[in-house]
């Protein structure tokens, strides 16, 4: 089975996934597909199947029926650990550091198991990454006493420690001040400008406004708009889910 | 650089102490010190072993006493079938006990935290009562155990225990070092600290749990194995003592889990104040004083002895600097 995938056929694609929990059923035929260098915004109320969905791409979840192909591989299967080598990183929604390691070390775990490279180029490119997101002056401090932004860019350099070609952002803005907000969002829209596919989930509209050059809005774990940014902020059925009737 | 003058450092160490026991049971007459020495250095293998599951990867395992025994048994049944030599014994034992440990690793898939250490003191009563009532090694009633003829350059069968064990429990700590300090080591922290984490990181926790119970088993039953041969005796419910895990557990947070030199503290100093004890006062206080050190340490220092020594393994082992 070939990898590699041509220029056109999109990086991630996802089919009729549907996944069910008990009678509760979080995501129903949903049916996405995202290109390759593409920055994706995510959005929907509460409960609508965003965190769910990223789960089944990830590998935290299997869904009931559906499939889920990266670079032209069906994934479906594939525990996580094997989709991140393949170039799926995440962050989450509420940050899981490794609490007993240092950030160097945090990101030292990806690039260990997930990114092939020679021990010495190692921290020399976990380095990297820390400057790139503000953090070089914390990399020897210990995870668990980083304030809450930290924790969010530490989130995202551990993703990034994978070196994946799609990076999923599970709400790294939520709870941050503004100004915070802009600081994390102009490192997400340039490692997107390093070829690096994103998928972002956010509350934050002004946020997705900026980030996103395609948008879908889930409710009720069905897909009720995807398109340009614009057009779907102004779709009446997104207006109505977010705002009620 | 510095990993490798740590390195050489250490097996300078090793040889030093290795040749330190011979030396002692080619010089010493007396067989006492060999006796209680066994003792502790079997600890040092039990804690070591059990901090590499409990330890690096966090899953406390109160089933040492089934490995243990199964480790004595392995070889009770070996040399009563064929007459076996001790180092046969010993491998066999770690073999058994590697393949139990993968059982248990297998038990991790689905259990976490309290669940999979009541998990694991099921398994030591399962096995102990098929063992009371497997006839051919003596069932409950126990078995008497004729020592082969001891070999050179070794005067007493105590000795060459002494010596056996001192290797095994080298082999322990080696083992438990190289991993602390290998990749396995770090996948191992980062499991415990979030195993989902760990997992999207690209960790293969299900393999390295399974690595962690295979090694930590194998190490704990090969520790157990000489144990007939030392007692000249064996019978379930010594073999399959639960004093193995507690010991085990105790002695390991006590030195604290985060580098491996921690268990090997904390056996040395429960071990031989519990040898202390049983000469001078009674073998029942021994008990009484390991409950006391270790309700004294969980409330002073959590993070065991290394963690006095070193704020910065106070944090490897999950805890605030």
């Amino acid at each position: 089975m070939t990898t590699v995938a041509a220029a056109d056929t999109p990086l991630l694609q996802v089919g009729t996934l549907t996944k069910t929990f008990g009678g509760f059923t979080a995501l129903d035929n949903i049916s996405v597909d995202i290109k390759k260098g593409e920055r994706f915004g995510l959005i929907g109320p509460n409960g609508s199947g965003k965190t769910t969905l990223i789960n089944c791409i990830s590998g935290a979840l299997r869904p009931q029926v559906g499939s889920v192909v990266f670079c032209g591989e069906d994934i479906t299967q594939l525990p996580p650990h094997l989709r991140a080598r393949r170039g799926i990183a995440r962050s989450f929604q509420i940050p899981r550091p490794f609490r007993s390691m240092t950030v160097l070390e945090n990101l030292m775990v990806g690039l260990d198991f997930a990114a092939a490279g020679s021990a010495a180029a190692e921290e020399e490119i976990a380095m990297s990454i820390l400057t790139r997101m503000g953090l070089a002056a914390k990399a020897g401090a210990p995870s668990d006493t980083l304030s809450q932004v930290e924790l969010r860019k530490m989130e995202l350099a551990r993703a990034m420690a994978v070196r994946p070609k799609l990076l999923i952002s599970d709400e790294a803005m939520a709870g941050l001040s503004s100004s915070e907000v802009d600081e994390v969002l102009d490192l997400l829209i340039s490692l997107g400008e390093e070829d690096i596919t994103i998928i972002m989930i956010e509350h934050i509209m002004q946020a997705v406004m900026r980030f996103s050059e395609r948008v879908m809005c889930l409710d009720a774990g069905k897909i009720i708009a995807l398109g340009v940014p614009a057009e779907v902020m102004a779709n009446k059925r997104v207006q109505e889910a977010y705002l009620g009737t | 650089m510095n990993k490798r003058s740590h390195s050489i450092a250490f097996w300078a160490g090793v040889a030093v102490f290795l040749i330190a026991v011979l030396t002692m049971t080619q010089i010493v007459r007396n067989e006492y010190p060999f006796f209680a020495g066994y003792v502790i250095l079997q600890f040092i293998a039990l804690a070591v072993a059990w901090s590499i599951l409990g330890g690096y990867a966090g899953y406390v395992n109160f089933g040492t006493n089934a490995f243990f025994g199964v480790g004595v048994y392995t070889a009770v049944a070996l040399f009563k079938a064929t007459g076996a030599p001790l180092m046969l014994q010993i491998a066999a034992g770690a073999v058994v006990g590697m393949t139990l440990g993968f059982g248990v690793g297998l038990l991790t898939l689905r259990m976490r935290g309290i669940f999979f250490s009541i998990a694991t003191i099921a398994l030591a009563i399962i096995i102990e009562t098929f063992v009371m009532n497997w006839r051919f090694v003596g069932g409950a009633a126990g078995i008497q155990i004729q020592r082969p003829p001891v070999m050179a350059p070794f005067d007493s069968y105590v000795k060459m225990l002494f010596f056996v064990q001192a290797l095994l429990a080298v082999t322990a700590v080696s083992i438990a070092r190289y991993i602390q300090n290998s990749r396995i080591g770090r996948g191992l922290q980062a499991l415990r600290d979030d195993e989902l984490a760990a997992e999207c990181t690209g960790v293969p926790t299900l393999k390295l749990k399974l690595v962690a119970c295979m090694i930590s088993g194998g190490l704990i039953s090969a520790a157990g194995a000489p144990a007939a041969m030392y007692l000249q005796y064996a019978d379930p419910s010594s073999a399959f003592n639960l004093s193995y895990s507690v010991s085990a557990l105790a002695m390991a947070l006590i030195g604290g889990t985060a580098h491996w030199i921690g268990p090997v503290l904390g056996a040395i100093l429960l071990g031989s104040t519990q040898q202390l004890l049983a000469v001078t006062i009674s073998s029942e206080v021994n008990v009484l004083v390991l409950g006391i050190m270790l309700v004294l340490f969980v409330v002073g220092a959590p993070k065991g002895i290394i963690g006095l020594l070193r704020p910065r393994y106070r944090l490897r082992a999950g805890g605030k600097p």
